[in-house]
């Protein structure tokens, strides 16, 4: 008997934040305008120290002025996702669970539409837009995958896709009302696209995105126990419902907050929180932050190959994403139908 | 089955006297529930007025046959249910007033378990057990480590700790549900129907477990089930529900009577008294 202590946890993140550390220096390293090893450490040195003078104008605007800026955001929206995903997997007891097949980045990327169609001078309506989008969409699918009461795995992966599908729609027909180089750039940004920082600073966002993973870590050893099941963890003491409501409106900001900053980037809530669970076990107090950290590093690997795979053409990191992730929920899947 | 059944042959062969005097655990005073398909719609099914009290180390059995409201009156002991008139006290307090993770401190409830959702190993499955026991996000001490383990040595399942749940057989997975409730360290431990999908080597095997963790832990235990037998066999007292109705209530050798029996299991019987002070049932015609 091996309980898991705050010492693991700190041991486990600790080594995830080192690899982190690693790939965002690769990332950063990678690109159409090549700068060694060495240059990025003592660019990077410089700049902590206050030497700015020093270090070359076109490498401070290379590392600081676009790569690490973008490395930042993709380090947020990964471990937004991640965490998201993890968290709809036990709110809605489905291991398939995640924003993108469930239509909640949908969604969230209607209600981004809208919000910045009907308001646009207004700063942060994109993200209220996309959190409201994402909300409303968790709801509907989750009553639509109820069946007798009970919320049936089948019936509310169909609803997710459905919901999906016709949000998409949607979407589409709002952008007929663009210009064809807005809907190009609509396009993009709706397979998931790091390369336009939001006009707010990137502080407010890991400020806020720092507490709501925060509010779903408070419920992870009530999650531990609603994923055996509803009834019992209310025999055990959890206030189920508070916790569900917690969950839901987390796990749809989150979810609301990556879309409108990195667009619908799909299956990093799946892929990583399994990709954690099997490296490190089930139990939610380590699995959210070993997912949030997981995501980042998976979002900074993918949009680092979207940008130099086929250079210089850049793809979408949702399309990276999508590559690993859709093979993994067909496995997952036919392995649960079995 | 395992070693453990041997144990627990040597204390079900020894005389288990009633005891009634040893602490009052749970009143129930006139407690009814309806169900009903909405708030406006006439009750689907109605549990009457039911009373009865349960002491210290008693071993009560709930009985009667499908849809009589068994499991509907375990869920009101449990405080899942909040019944529509009367009172449950457990230790004097009304169990509906409890919060959530006192009530688990004092309760514990046995159903069949859930399907997982990912796999889990026992001791972490025990464990869960000692959640009522600390802050909301909380982490096992080494006090709980204890427990958890004792809770599983005491229903023979200490072998079992480092295995998966989902690799277990039927009867050990009801060993290990039973020791995540003895984790909890409850006043009163409910289980809903824990024979179901044992044989009949298993059945037995249970109830000389439940008897024996009444007795020396001072657990009140209630029991729904369809056992005859083993509920005449092993408990002190027995409520039976016919109906929704609570019929009679008492020592297993007062409730059982042959005309009643045969009125609520609809079967012909016969009910034969045996030299310990416990009936026995057998089928009409059978012998």
């Amino acid at each position: 008997m091996r309980p898991l202590t705050p010492r693991r946890i700190t041991a486990i993140c600790g080594l995830l934040l080192v690899v982190l550390f690693g790939v965002a220096v690769i990332a950063l390293r990678m690109g159409a305008y090549p700068i060694s090893l060495q240059d990025i450490v003592m660019t990077l040195f410089r700049e902590a120290i206050g030497r700015r003078d020093d270090i070359p104008l076109e490498f401070w605007q290379v590392v600081f002025g676009l790569r690490l800026p973008r490395i930042a955001l993709g380090i947020m929206v990964g471990a937004a996702l991640a965490t998201a995903g993890a968290g709809f997997q036990a709110l809605l007891r489905n291991p398939l669970a995640e924003p993108y097949v469930l239509g909640v980045s949908s969604g969230a990327a209607l209600g981004a539409m809208l919000s910045l169609m009907v308001a646009p001078h207004i700063v942060g309506v994109i993200q209220a837009g996309a959190f409201v989008g994402a909300a409303a969409t968790t709801a509907t699918v989750y009553f639509l995958g109820r069946r007798g009461g009970q919320l049936h795995s089948a019936t509310l992966l169909l609803a997710g896709i459905i919901s999906a599908s016709f949000l998409s729609a949607a979407i589409m027909f709002l952008g007929t009302t663009l210009s064809g180089r807005d809907q190009r750039g609509m396009a993009f940004w709706l397979m998931g696209d790091l390369a336009s920082p939001p006009s707010f600073h990137l502080g407010w966002l890991f400020l806020v995105l720092l507490i709501t993973i925060g509010s779903i870590y408070t419920t992870s050893s009530d999650l531990n126990l609603i994923l055996t099941g509803e009834q019992e963890a209310r025999h055990l003491g959890v206030n189920v419902n508070r916790v569900k409501l917690v969950v839901y409106i987390a796990a749809s900001l989150l979810t609301g907050l990556a879309v409108s900053v990195g667009g619908a980037i799909g299956y990093v809530g799946l892929l990583v929180p399994h990709a954690m669970r099997m490296l490190f076990g089930t139990d939610y107090r380590l699995l959210i932050p070993t997912s949030a950290i997981g995501g980042a590093i998976i979002i900074v690997v993918a949009d680092t190959l979207a940008r130099t795979v086929v250079a210089p053409t850049e793809l979408p990191v949702g399309a990276m994403t999508a590559l690993a992730g859709a093979p993994v929920f067909i496995y997952l899947m036919r392995r649960r139908v079995r | 089955m395992s070693a453990s059944a041997g144990n627990g042959a040597t204390v079900a062969q020894r005389p288990m006297p009633f005891r009634a005097d040893s602490g009052l655990r749970l009143k129930v005073e006139q407690a009814s529930y309806a169900y009903a398909a909405t708030d406006r719609s006439a009750p689907k099914f109605t549990l009457g007025p039911a009373t009865f009290e349960a002491q210290q180390r008693e071993l009560v059995a709930i009985l009667g046959p499908n849809a009589s409201g068994k499991s509907t009156l375990l869920k009101l002991l449990a405080g899942v249910l909040k019944p529509l008139s009367g009172r449950i006290e457990v230790d004097g307090k009304e169990v509906g007033e409890l919060d959530l993770r006192v009530r688990a401190q004092r309760i514990a409830l046995v159903q069949q378990e859930s399907e997982l959702l990912f796999p889990l190993r026992v001791w972490e499955y025990v464990l869960q057990g000692r959640y009522p026991y600390g802050r909301r996000l909380r982490f096992e001490s080494e006090e709980d480590c204890l427990l958890a383990g004792n809770a599983l040595a005491q229903v023979g399942a200490d072998g079992l700790r480092d295995r998966w749940m989902d690799r277990l057989s039927g009867g050990e997975k009801q060993r290990v549900i039973l020791a995540r409730a003895l984790a909890q360290q409850p006043a009163l431990l409910l289980l809903d129907e824990p024979t179901q999908h044992l044989d009949i080597g298993g059945k037995v095997e249970l109830l000389r477990r439940l008897r024996r963790l009444a007795d020396e832990n001072r657990y009140t235990v209630i029991v729904v089930t369809h056992e005859l037998n083993l509920a005449a066999e092993f408990s002190d007292r027995v409520v039976l529900l016919h109906k929704g109705k609570s019929l009679r209530t008492g020592t297993p050798a007062e409730v059982y009577e042959r005309d009643l029996l045969e009125e609520v299991f609809e079967a012909p019987l016969e009910v034969e008294m045996r030299t310990s002070g416990r009936p026995r049932v057998i089928l009409r015609g059978s012998h």
